[in-house]
């Protein structure tokens, strides 16, 4: 991974002899400037909030898709975790086993928690923000910071889009011999949809709010220690 | 139009019940009781009464009731206020529809019968309340106990036949804690069975008994408790006592004649019979202490030699019902030839025990002083037979040749209301209405005959339920509901006791022989044994395909590996009489000799999903060497 700071200071390097362009050498004074900025207790405080909020994204789902049909008037619910994948278990029923049995008809991959590399390498990731954060925390410098919600925001537009086309995948690849067939289809991934009997309806789950706050948080505290660059 | 109508009831009660047919025939024509009997009958239906039992689609009901299914073996389930029948849980018979008898657990289980007689359903209590955990039933027929799980509504132990205990009709009632469910013998014989004794030596070498079956307070496991020897008469029906009669078992007893033949004659000659009083506690202190002797195999009681266990108490001609009040104060007796119901007073009985207060003894067992035990006589009207509580000191008492439901005041012992119903009740059930917590409410009447209360299905017609609100002063009638033969004692339990289980989990699956995954499904032989692991799952059975030798003893461990509700696959064998249903994560096991050549169809008899009708495979049974041709194939 780039380190964003030395991206900039390369640039910086780079345009130097072009001397003519006075407006931009003081904008790079100035961005220089701020990266050096030490962060603030304020800044830091929120900081370490945002790392606590890490924990619960261990505990609670990342999306939930529930499906609601005429039999099952409560709905079939799956949960997807950040490290695995489990349905509702009302009255001792199995939604995931359900769902797949009932995927089976249409020729749709049965979900299997060991078909998903994510389980691996997104809990990783969190793990890795954790320590991120923490050590940005003891630097102090607001590089560290700016480093860490930049690279957060590719993780998450990243997993983002592997979920998507995940979805895409088991939508678009079905069994051609299947008993039932039916066209490809998209699952939904915000919102809800009609596929054959079924309502789906999918949205984030308590985990993503969670890093949605982290992302937030993070950012708060780039403007709490980012506003004092005036002063210099 | 109206007299029509009359002549065929007064026509019904002579050809169904001779002698109570013809008493009852006597006594309203004698008065003008019978068209009051129809009138109210007739103009009960109004629209109060739709309201107050209909459910909404989708809603559920308030209560459940167990009847019993009678001579069908079965126990059937409806709910209250509605009175639908929402299940039949198989128990001594045959059942097709959940598979009941064709897998190797229930075969077992139901022996060399194919029938049974289920009289009085009876729900395990605690602490006088029922706990909602069993539900347990016996057999008139074949002598048998069983245990109906309330997790699932499946029959999971029946015990016997019991030994010495001979046609037990006198259970199943439970003491307060479950300790003890009751048994007796309704029919008299030598003991031990199988001896043989000529009828003329009835009075002397046949023999009567009450028993108590001892249930394991953890897991239900019934087992044979202890017995007592009793004289020849004809044991009927049991309370166990609780507050201030706990530790005591009442049975009532007709034919204290000690007659045989025509029973409806010669042991309806003495204008007395009795309810037999036991102390079970003392009871299981002298098992305990060694006192008894050996009789089939089980530890049996001579009253003879053992005193202070059983007394006998007069009761008025040939009781029915004995029943003890919500507080266990009072013993209800009812002679079903008379027009009263007796209430004895248990401080009474204790006090006249304590004094010797007797009249004489039958068979070495004292009879206590009548005049002395007695608290008071309930004139409630003819053929009082059963009778249940409310949780305001009501008692409801059945009248079968009244055809009606006396109300009447315990304390006061007067009669305050009385409902007729259609026609010839037999048992009754309150809501919780034998518990020492009765709920009030509801009731059902148990109605022997249904006949012009529905439309005509011939000559056999079904039983009616009819359902009765005791909410207020009057009793109301509500609903006229119809069942399968035939319906004897129920109970009513609040809805919210119960916790059924919707699958069996997969991880509490704890059949050796169960497989969850395809891979493992298979086919294996050993000599002439096939050993086959299947899984059944939507829309198909794996393996579908079981190649055998004619002659080969077939075993088939069935897996339904669904885990949700309602998604059962059956497995019906065609032409070899099997057909097995198993409910999700349930495993069954299925055994038979493939005795017939050929190709057979197997399928899937459950309907279970859109490709229902493709869940099918073939069982291929290679023909032994034809001895004409030498060749196989
Ligand atoms: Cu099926």
């Amino acid at each position: 991974m780039s380190n964003l700071q030395d991206f900039i200071s390369r640039q910086e390097s780079a345009i130097q002899p072009l001397e003519g362009k006075f407006d931009m050498e003081k904008w790079l004074e100035k961005a220089n400037a701020f990266f050096d900025l030490p962060l603030r207790l304020q800044s830091r405080l929120i900081i370490l909030i945002a790392a606590v909020l890490l924990i619960p994204t261990f505990i609670f789902p990342l999306w939930n898709m529930t499906l609601y049909a005429n039999q099952f008037p409560d709905g079939l619910n799956l949960y997807i975790y950040s490290y695995t994948l489990d349905g509702g278990h009302p009255e001792g029923r199995n939604d995931l086993q359900e769902i797949n049995t009932l995927n089976h008809y249409i020729g749709m991959r049965p979900l299997l928690e060991s078909d998903f590399s994510e389980f691996g390498w997104i809990p990783l990731m969190i793990g890795i923000f954790f320590i991120l954060t923490l050590r940005t925390i003891v630097l102090g410098k607001m590089s560290n910071l700016v480093d860490t919600t930049v690279l957060f925001m590719y993780f998450s537009l990243f997993s983002f889009w592997s979920f998507y086309n995940r979805l895409y995948q088991y939508g678009h690849n079905l069994d051609p011999k299947a008993p039932v067939k039916v066209p490809p289809f998209m699952p939904p991934i915000i919102g809800s949809k009609q596929l054959a009997n079924f309502t789906v309806y999918s949205y984030p789950g308590p985990a993503s709010y969670f890093l949605v706050g982290f992302l937030l948080l993070l950012l708060v505290s780039i403007l709490l220690s980012g506003r004092h660059l005036k002063k210099l | 139009m109206e007299n029509v109508r009359k002549k065929i009831i007064f026509k019904g009660m002579i050809s169904t019940f001779g002698l109570i047919g013809i008493l009852s025939l006597t006594l309203f024509s004698g008065c003008s009781r019978k068209p009051e009997v129809e009138k109210g009958t007739e103009k009960s239906s109004t629209i109060g009464a739709a309201v107050a039992s209909y459910i909404a689609p989708g809603d559920m009901d308030e209560y459940y009731l167990f009847y019993s299914g009678g001579h069908s073996g079965n126990v059937f389930v409806a709910g209250i206020p509605s009175m639908r029948h929402i299940a039949t849980i198989p128990v001594f018979s045959l059942y097709p529809s959940t598979g009941y008898g064709f897998d190797q657990e229930t075969r077992k289980m139901l022996g060399e019968f194919t029938w049974g007689d289920v009289h009085h359903p009876s729900l395990s209590e605690t602490n006088g309340n029922y706990d909602g955990r069993w539900l347990f039933v016996n057999d008139n027929a074949n002598n048998r106990m069983a245990r109906i799980d309330l997790r699932d509504f499946k029959t999971k132990q029946i015990l016997g036949p019991i030994p010495n205990v001979s046609g037990y009709h006198g259970g199943a009632f439970v003491t307060p804690n479950t300790e003890y469910i009751l048994a007796a013998s309704r029919f008299s014989i030598p003991l031990p069975k199988g001896t043989y004794a000529p009828i003329e030596q009835y009075a002397t070498d046949y023999k009567g008994v009450v028993a108590g079956i001892a249930v394991d307070p953890k897991t239900g496991e019934m087992s044979v408790g202890w017995q007592i020897l009793m004289p020849p008469f004809d044991y009927d029906l049991g309370d166990a006592g609780k507050g201030p009669s706990y530790g005591w078992a009442f049975w009532t007893s007709y034919n204290s004649e000690r007659a045989t033949g025509k029973l409806e004659v010669t042991s309806t000659q003495k204008d007395r019979d009795y309810i037999a009083a036991v102390n079970w506690k003392a009871a299981e202190q002298a098992i305990q202490n060694g006192k008894f002797k050996m009789i089939g195999g089980v530890k049996v009681i001579d009253p003879k030699e053992v005193p202070d266990i059983v007394y006998l108490i007069p009761c008025s001609k040939s009781p029915h019902g004995v029943d003890v009040s919500p507080d266990g104060k009072y013993i209800i007796g009812s002679g079903k030839l008379q027009s009263i119901t007796t209430a004895f007073n248990m401080e009474k009985i204790l006090t006249a025990i304590q004094n010797k207060d007797f009249t004489g003894n039958e068979d070495g067992i004292p009879v206590l002083n009548y005049d002395a035990v007695k608290e008071a006589e309930v004139n409630v009207g003819l053929g009082p037979l059963h009778t249940q509580f409310d949780d305001k000191g009501y008692a409801y008492t059945s009248l079968y040749v009244e055809s009606a439901i006396a109300k009447w005041k315990l304390g006061t012992w007067e009669v305050v209301d009385k409902i007729p119903v259609s026609y010839n009740i037999g048992h009754l059930a309150a809501a919780e209405g034998d518990t020492i917590n009765p709920k009030g409410k509801y009731l059902v009447a148990l109605n022997k005959l249904s006949h012009g209360r529905h439309i005509s299905v011939g000559p056999s017609q079904p039983e009616s339920s009819q359902l009765i609100d005791i909410s207020g002063e009057k009793m109301k009638l509500l609903y006229d509901a119809f069942t399968e033969p035939e319906p004897h004692y129920a109970q009513i339990i609040k809805a919210d006791k119960l916790k059924p289980i919707e699958v069996y989990k997969k991880e509490d699956n704890k059949h050796p022989e169960a497989i969850w995954d395809v891979k493992d499904a298979k086919v294996e032989r050993n000599e002439n044994h096939v050993t086959v692991k299947m899984i059944a799952v939507r829309s198909s059975f794996e393996p579908w395909k079981i190649e055998v030798n004619e002659g080969d003893h077939v075993t088939i461990h069935l897996t339904n590996i669904e885990q949700t509700t309602d998604m059962l696959h059956g497995f019906g064998l065609n032409e070899y009489n099997i057909n097995v249903v198993v409910d999700p994560g349930e495993t069954k096991t299925i055994e038979f000799v493939a005795n017939k050549p050929g190709v057979h169809p197997f399928y899937c008899t459950n309907f279970c999903s859109a490709l229902h009708q493709e869940m099918q495979g073939y069982l291929l049974v290679k023909p032994k060497q034809s001895a004409s041709t030498g060749m196989i194939r």
